[in-house]
């Protein structure tokens, strides 16, 4: 690693003012987060003093007209459309990306990388559009009423696709070629060294592309308030409709006052709690990874 | 330069500025999304008339728009319900009306629903169309999300509170609901007829519900026969500003009335 204070060069008032400059940077992106999270607090705190904490847990529903603010089924809803999209979308991203790495002839592979590129830039409405008036009715037909949780996983699947995707991609490229060299000089097969050798060597990359994917889907809001169906309920099957936290906050928000919008501040807060928990979730797993490697 | 002519162009630089200070000024208009189009267009013919003012028009519901008149936010708000009672210390003017629907699609081969039955499929009492004559299939309830105005307006008709109501769907906007029955044979929701009419007039499959043998028409909305309707109203503090006033005048006036039909919207006779 380069060390600037080892490095003679560094006496340098220019460096020393890059230094300076790049320290302010940091500070401003660092300071943004919590003053964001200092404004959730500020916002939703009428909540948490005339409604209290317990409401948000133990409320009869979801009713903020007659002052009921139940959150627990938008909290189930956002994670089980994670979940499930992450489950779908996290082995296809990860055998497509192996696909297009190593078993796609290359007039075949660079195309669909293309294609993969350009799927992760299609904007969330123009997904949500799709499953609205493609998706849904194909549901309704085989079991009614169609917005349900299985159209938002599979809405969230085709979004995050593309991330894990091209991040796995990313990280398979920097496997060092001695490592598949060695291991083809051994005699071992292709799928051998794909499952031994490579996938292992990726695993940080990959890692670091469900991370990204599960962020995005968590935070995914436009499509999901179009497939979802928006209901307040905890789901017990793949077909009954659902609203998400985020959904919550984009339906509602426009039209809500006092308590209610305070509230709806309470659901963004979950939410960035939610995400909280995520990372260091992530971060004590990649840990344990890593340490497990050095032994 | 003699101190006349000095002191003559001192007089007009302040009359000058005094005459655009008349004229130039902004208005902000907020509340319901049911209006914004409407209001929005009406603005830009307002610009063109009174050269150098600025009408900003913002959505946010009916709700908002009140609560921005009330703390002064917005010079306008935009309500798409008569005012309430305890809402008399503003000033209100009807602009024209709207009707809400409900809709079917147009292969669903029901034709009449009573209010009881309409009650009863929202409660989730009837779940299936063929208890209404209808085909053997299950019915899916498309209701709209908590602070509408038009949520407001069918429950206080038939008499429900949000609680009671057993939806398949929850919409934000009357579009979402369109698309939604559009894509689904057994929905039923409930929209603006003028939006309903529209799309129906423009080749989209639904059909608007009559409501006690009443068609839901712009004709039977505009003559107060139909029984869900709504008046769009502009609220704004009393007295409103003078710019506001000329504003809320204009909006009455027959010059806009070709806006307003273009909006499907029903204006004062």
């Amino acid at each position: 690693m380069i060390s600037s204070s080892n490095n003679i060069l560094s006496h340098f008032h220019s460096d020393r003012f890059l230094l300076w400059s790049l320290r302010f940077l940091a500070l401003i992106a660092g300071s943004l987060l919590v003053l964001i999270v200092l404004f959730l607090l500020h916002e939703s705190l009428p909540a948490f003093q005339h409604i209290g904490l317990r409401s948000f847990f133990a409320d009869e529903g979801w009713y903020p007209s007659e002052e009921l603010y139940l959150l627990t089924p938008m909290l189930w809803g956002t994670i089980w459309a994670t979940l499930g999209s992450i489950m779908l979308a996290a082995p296809l991203g990860i055998s497509s990306a192996v696909c297009i790495q190593y078993y796609a002839p290359p007039f075949l592979a660079k195309p669909y990388r293309r294609l993969v590129e350009l799927l992760a830039g299609i904007p969330s409405v123009v997904f949500g559009l799709w499953g609205l008036v493609v998706l849904v009715p194909l549901i309704a037909r085989w079991q009614p009423p169609g917005p349900s949780l299985l159209a938002g996983i599979l809405v969230l699947s085709v979004m995050i696709l593309p991330t894990i995707t091209l991040v796995t991609l990313a990280s398979l490229a920097h496997i060092p070629a001695s490592s598949i060299h060695s291991a083809t000089a051994l005699g071992l097969g292709r799928w051998a060294i794909i499952q031994r050798v490579i996938l292992p060597t990726a695993k940080a990359g990959i890692f670091t592309g469900i991370f990204l994917g599960v962020a995005r889907a968590l935070g995914e809001t436009m499509a999901i308030l179009m497939v979802c169906g928006n209901v307040v309920q905890a789901p017990s099957t793949l077909f009954d409709p659902i609203r998400t936290l985020t959904a919550n906050i984009a339906l509602e928000m426009a039209y809500a006052l006092g308590n209610h919008r305070s509230t709806l501040f309470v659901s963004g807060l979950f939410l960035m709690v939610m995400v909280v928990v995520f990372v260091i979730m992530a971060e004590g797993l990649r840990h344990r990874e890593a340490h497990a490697d050095t032994r | 330069m003699p101190v006349w002519l000095t002191g003559f162009f001192f007089l007009v630089i302040i009359f000058s500025h005094t005459l655009a200070m008349a004229t130039q000024g902004k208005l902000v208009i907020t509340g319901s999304s049911t209006m914004a189009p409407l209001v929005a267009e009406i603005g830009k013919r307002f610009e063109t008339l009174h050269p150098g003012t600025r009408v900003d028009v913002q959505t946010g519901g009916s709700s908002r728009g009140i609560a921005d008149a009330v703390n002064g936010l917005a010079d306008i708000g935009m309500a798409s319900r008569a005012l309430k009672p305890q809402e008399h210390t503003l000033h209100g003017a009807i602009i024209a009306y709207d009707g809400i629907t409900l809709i079917l699609h147009q292969d669903n081969p029901v034709h009449e629903l009573s209010n009881e039955q309409i009650k009863a499929i929202y409660t989730g009492a009837i779940t299936n169309w063929k208890t209404v004559g209808g085909l053997n299939a299950p019915i899916t309830v498309i209701n709209k999300a908590e602070g509408r105005s038009t949520l407001e307006l069918f429950l206080q008709h038939f008499s429900l509170s949000n609680r009671q109501i057993q939806a398949h769907v929850v919409i934000g906007d009357n579009e979402q609901g369109i698309k939604t029955v559009e894509g689904n044979p057994h929905a039923i929701g409930y929209v603006s007829i003028g939006t309903a009419q529209y799309d129906a007039t423009h080749g989209v499959p639904i059909r608007l519900l009559p409501l006690q043998h009443i068609p839901a028409t712009l004709e039977t909305v505009r003559n107060g026969t139909f029984p869900l309707s709504r008046p769009l109203t502009l609220v704004s503090k009393a007295p409103p500003t003078e710019l506001a006033q000329t504003f809320i005048e204009f909006s009455q006036s027959p010059a806009v009335h070709d806006l307003i039909l273009k909006q499907y919207f029903v204006p004062l006779p």
